[in-house]
């Protein structure tokens, strides 16, 4: 199955290309084909990954340009496979929820060449191959959140892209001092070598520490680096949005996990109590802002920030704490990937729902609407399965990956793991404010010609939303992907 | 060998759980079917629970699980699974036999209703959740079904969605409680972490086994009232006691299945179930957890029957009613009894559910007035339901030998007297029993007795469908005393493990005397005072200041508004505030510089630079423009420039010569 990752880059590419060159009312449909056949890629990957063995697989190295140390090297771990499956599914349901009529033609191509530049991200283990995968998801979600986005787009865009493309270029400039200094951009080789010594010497590698660790922080994003998110978030059209949360914010997430956290043991320890603060911050300030949100796109935007803080806290308590049992490592690293996955698929639903309230309202504010469930009781149904699974309700997706990232969590770092779990009432709150002002009361004026789910929006949700439920009853599908990675990564760790 | 039941126990909270989906999915929203297909697996369920009954009678203290590997994460499984031991089936055979009689009620009672469909989805969803709560056999288990209790919860107190009061109260509800929660999750990791396993019993490796509770060691205490704030929440406990009598406002049936019988009783099952975390260390029965048991509960019970005298709506004066004896039976596992607060459980569970359903059929009756001064002279109209609300109000209040509330209350003050650390708690809960029955004597007087008043002019006796489930509740309710008496306290064997042995003499004990002088008193005192009531309290006339402090329900919803969630959305404005202008104040800052530093450069190139530049090409540009007047392209001009140039050579070189 060689060259079964690449096929999997250039598809999106290709697809890209049709949809520039074929007539416009058929850009969606293109893009559509094209994802389909992607994901029939995806699964073949799936089947084809052994998850009894660690480590990368179906690796693809290629010399690329050998003076400046850059290979041309792709393959899977259980991790990369994880959010390739992701990014697989995410990306159709963000097509089919953008109306047809904003089915532009460089719409649809563009959200392709992010699709293929996150499969790239995902899969790439020499530095200069996933940056330049890094930067080239940027650059289409800028123009997309520009060109498509809502009221105050260009600022929002600006500071999108700003904001993130300054966090590239430290990590840039990081990686390249480490080059100079060890003479490799491989992943693997660099965590080896991480782990055995000091990476850089002295303040040289709290500098390339910062730079990346700024990189990163912006891009998932941490405390206190994520103010561009809510108005990104907002201002992106639905089908944008799914994408930012659901996919591209996952990047941050990945970075840490492949880079951060195995090249600077050392730097993380010491920092260990602050970066600890840092995502409980994230956890609990966001979830508190998300509360006072009028704007419901804004305040599923906060709670993204919210949940990733989650994941945050999993990965700092496995690098900082003194004493680290294999049991909690492996706890606290299944959960960051299961609530990875899991707010994926959560966060893009709910920003979806938003997008469904929005179309027929003509308005998102969490005060526009009222008695929904009078109206529409399957929207109101469905959308709270997504909030429930949100706040972590056990029986859906959500808990699986929350209650595993707190149980290695509390054991590794407890005092921090205490102050985070306000957080999960925080969000509650959020959702049920939310629910409460939406759906209960009497019927308000404006909502009182609004359609049920339409056969098409079933057709999203009902997959979806069995997804969840599926993860949340019997999650075992999704450990078996990851299991040997996580005892590989916890090794690395312990 | 054990028999098939414990490896299909599974069932009896799937049953229910299918029930309620097949509603969802199939029935329309006013279907007959609905309620047919819940009633039916309530009794499908209620059939497996006495099959599961059946085995734990062969020996005391029998005991079998069966568990499996829910996931696996990393190279460690989780495992879950299901316990049948006596504590399991009494509470099974409980929660369904009173959910059937429940449900039947329902039928009647919700039979206008437009969603009639969805409550019954409801219901039997919630049926399923609590059944999953007694049978598991992992904290873990036990914790997810104790999260869907509360979502049923949170759903059926909402269910007249279109009132945004029912609204307030389902949200009040789920946070509330998801307080303690907190704590309990909390616990659980900690739990996880000291012993490693969540099972509850693994043959000799579970958490509540010797070699679990040996790794836990000293840190149980901390485990204990962790979990133990999870209890306090969903058992409606002091400080997290405020949501439940708001959850009033929920459909009547949904108050006596979740809000008294059942569900707010799963605190209570809770502690009894890991009560070896409560009691590892104990030094002649008491550690600091379970001390701190003893005075929430003594708290609680009081504090609620207090508030109970001077509330008007016959659900709220119940609510608080149910809330003071959830502090009585905490009381009673507190000080040791864990077998006499179960039983005391049950038996509540019964006589509540009476109870509430009881005050469903007056509220019906009535059509939907709740104010019990507005009621009046029931008795007459309504005879099945007055009867029947008689023997539950009499099981409550703890009139001995026929109402089985009565043995089990007696049980626990036993148990209380002889509470090492002190007698405090025995005295206060003995006026907890005075003050019980003194408001229920106020209840029955008011609604039953008097003159008749506005609501119950044109009040009318419920259906049959309403009125066989109350009978047979009361039948429940004096029947069950025939196992709780002293004189063949086969119930407390069966619970505590050990054989019961029959001895008519035992049946009076001295103690029973206090008791019976107490309630006596406060039924007297309750015809005294309430005798001639009319549309003003006469407590309230007498005591105008400390009526209305308990009327207001102590004032505690509104301290906590104007404290924890006034801090709370203080926080969450200033959290929003923070972002907006110092968080992203900052970013915009440094752009605002970076913008800055662009505009001087700017200048700089402007004006220093690019000006000099300019400068240099206009000079350039001068010298250019008076050289170019020099080449004219005038040949004249040129040969003239030529004989000046000639003429001032020949001049230089005859100077030179």
């Amino acid at each position: 199955m060689a060259g079964l990752i690449t096929a999997l880059i250039l598809l999106p590419l290709l697809g890209a290309l049709c949809v520039g060159v074929a007539r416009k009312n058929y850009a969606r449909g293109i893009a559509l084909l094209f994802n389909t056949i992607t994901a029939i890629v995806c699964f073949l990957l799936w089947r084809n990954f052994d998850t009894s063995v660690a480590g990368l697989q179906m690796v693809e190295r290629h010399v690329w340009i050998p003076a400046i140390g850059a290979e041309y090297l792709l393959g899977l771990d259980g991790l990369s496979l994880l959010l390739v499956l992701l990014t697989s599914l995410i990306f159709p349901f963000a097509f089919l929820a953008q109306s047809r009529s904003a089915g532009a033609r460089g719409y649809c191509a563009l959200m392709l060449v992010m699709q293929a530049a996150l499969y790239g991200t995902f899969t790439a283990h020499n530095f200069v191959l996933w940056f330049l995968f890094y930067e080239m998801s940027l650059i289409p979600a800028f123009l997309l959140i520009k060109i498509w986005g809502g009221n105050n787009r260009d600022r929002a865009a600006t500071k999108f892209f700003i904001y993130t493309f300054l966090g590239s270029v430290a990590m840039l400039l990081s990686f390249l001092g480490i080059y100079f200094a060890k003479g490799t951009f491989d992943f693997a080789a660099l965590a080896e070598l991480g782990r055995s010594g000091p990476l850089l010497d002295g303040n040289l590698a709290w500098l390339a520490f910062a730079g990346i660790f700024l990189g990163l922080a912006v891009k998932v994003p941490l405390f206190p680096f994520h103010t561009w998110l809510p108005d990104a978030y907002e201002t992106a059209p639905v089908g944008v949005s799914m994408v930012l949360t659901g996919v591209l914010s996952k990047m941050g997430v990945y970075g840490f996990i492949r880079l951060l956290l195995p090249l600077f043991p050392r730097e993380i320890q010491v920092l260990g109590p602050w970066l600890l603060g840092l995502a409980v911050c994230s956890i609990v300030f966001a979830s508190l802002a998300a509360w006072a949100q009028s704007d419901l796109k804004r305040m599923v935007a906060y709670l993204s920030v919210n949940h990733l803080g989650y994941c945050m806290l999993g990965l700092f308590a496995v690098t900082t704490s003194a004493t680290r049992p294999a049991v909690e490592l492996q706890a606290a690293l299944s959960g960051v990937f299961l609530q990875v996955l899991n707010h994926g698929i959560t966060a893009a639903a709910l920003f979806y729902y938003v997008g469904l309230l929005e179309e027929r309202r003509g308005r998102r504010g969490i005060g526009d609407f009222g008695g929904l469930m009078q109206r529409t009781p399957l929207l109101c149904g469905w959308m709270s399965v997504a909030m429930f699974s949100s706040l972590g309700l056990p029986g859906l997706n959500g808990f699986i990956g929350e209650f595993l990232i707190f149980k290695g969590s509390f054991m590794l770092s407890g005092a921090a793991t205490a102050v985070a779990v306000i957080g999960l009432l925080f969000t509650a709150i959020a959702f049920l404010r939310a629910m409460q002002m939406l759906f209960s009361g009497p019927l308000a004026e404006s909502c009182s010609a609004f359609p049920d789910l339409l056969r098409r929006e079933k057709w999203i949700v009902v997959p979806v939303t069995l997804l969840m439920f599926a993860i949340g009853i019997a999650p075992q599908f999704v450990f078996k992907i990851v299991n040997t990675t996580v005892v590989q990564m916890a090794r690395l760790f312990a | 060998m054990n028999p098939w039941i414990v490896d299909y126990l599974w069932l009896v909270p799937v049953v229910p759980l299918a029930a309620s989906l097949l509603i969802l999915t199939f029935a329309g929203s006013r279907s007959k079917g609905a309620a047919a297909l819940a009633i039916i697996g309530q009794l499908a369920s209620l059939a497996l629970s006495v099959i599961a009954f059946l085995p734990t009678l062969q020996e005391a203290g029998w005991r079998a699980f069966h568990n499996f590997t829910w996931f696996t994460f990393g190279e460690n499984a989780v495992r879950i699974g299901w316990v049948l031991d006596p504590l399991t089936a009494a509470m099974s055979v409980m929660i369904t036999l009173v959910g059937l009689c429940i449900f039947v009620f329902s039928k009647g009672y919700m039979a206008g209703d437009k969603d009639f469909s969805r409550f019954f989805a409801y219901l039997s969803f919630f049926s399923a959740a609590m059944l999953g709560v007694v049978i598991a056999n992992s904290l873990l288990l036990l914790f997810v079904c104790w999260e869907l209790v509360g979502l049923a919860s949170y759903l059926l107190i909402g269910f007249w969605i279109h009132k945004p009061s029912a609204a307030a109260a389902a949200k009040k509800a789920f946070i509330t409680t998801r307080i303690g929660d907190l704590g309990f999750f909390l616990g659980i990791f900690w739990l996880y972490g000291s012993s490693g396993t969540l099972l509850f019993y693994d043959g000799g490796k579970g958490c509540l086994e010797a070699a679990g509770l040996l790794a836990i060691g000293s840190s149980a205490t901390f485990i204990a009232l962790l979990i133990f704030c999870g209890a306090v929440g969903k058992s409606g406990q002091f400080p997290l006691h405020v949501w439940l009598p708001d959850a009033m406002e929920g459909p009547t049936p949904v108050s006596a299945l979740i809000h008294a019988a059942t569900m707010v009783a799963a605190g209570v099952f809770l502690v009894a179930r890991v009560y070896p975390l409560f009691s590892l260390g104990a030094i002649d029965g008491v550690t600091p957890s379970l001390t701190v048991v003893v005075w929430i509960g003594v708290i609680t019970a009081l504090m609620a029957s207090l508030i109970a005298i001077a509330q008007a709506d016959i659900k709220r004066i119940l609510a608080y009613s149910t809330v003071s004896q959830l502090g009585l039976m905490m009381v009673s596992l507190g000080v040791g009894g864990v077998a006499a607060g179960i039983m005391h459980l049950l038996a509540h569970g019964f006589f509540k559910a009476l109870l509430f359903l009881g005050s469903g059929s007056v509220i019906h009756g009535c059509h939907d007035e709740q104010d019990i001064r507005k009621m009046g002279g029931l008795r007459k109209v309504m005879p099945v339901t007055f009867l029947t609300y008689a023997v539950g109000m009499m099981a409550l209040s703890g009139v001995p030998l026929f109402f089985s509330g009565a043995w089990t209350k007696e049980e626990i003050l036993h148990v209380a007297v002889h509470w090492p650390p002190s007698q405090a708690p025995y005295y206060l809960m003995l006026a907890g029993v005075v003050l019980t029955a003194l408001y229920m004597t106020r209840q029955m007087i008011y609604v039953f007795f008097g003159n008749r008043q506005a609501a119950s002019e044109k009040a009318h006796e419920s259906p049959r469908v309403m009125t066989m489930p109350l009978i047979l509740l009361a039948v429940c309710t004096v029947g069950l005393s025939a196992v709780v008496t002293p004189a063949w306290p086969w119930l407390h064997a069966y619970l505590s493990g050990k054989p019961a042995h029959f001895a008519m003499a035992q049946l009076i004990q001295p103690m029973l005397f206090v008791s019976l002088a107490l309630v006596a008193a406060g039924i007297g005192l309750g015809v005294l005072i309430y005798r001639r009531a009319g549309e003003f309290d006469p407590f309230a006339r007498s005591q105008p200041a400390f009526f209305r402090f308990l009327e207001n329900k102590m004032w505690v919803d509104e301290l906590y508004a104007y404290t924890v969630v006034g801090f709370s959305k203080i926080a969450a404005v200033f959290a929003d505030w923070m972002d907006r202008y110092i968080w992203d104040g900052l970013v915009r800052a440094l752009g605002a510089i970076g913008q800055s530093f662009g505009v001087l450069t700017k200048g700089v190139d402007e004006r220093g630079i690019n000006a000099g530049v300019d400068e240099g090409v206009i000079g350039a540009r001068g010298i250019g423009r008076v050289m170019s007047a020099w080449h004219s392209g005038q040949i004249q001009t040129y040969l003239g420039a030529v004989a000046v140039g000639m003429l001032a050579l020949l001049l230089f070189y005859a100077w030179l010569a």
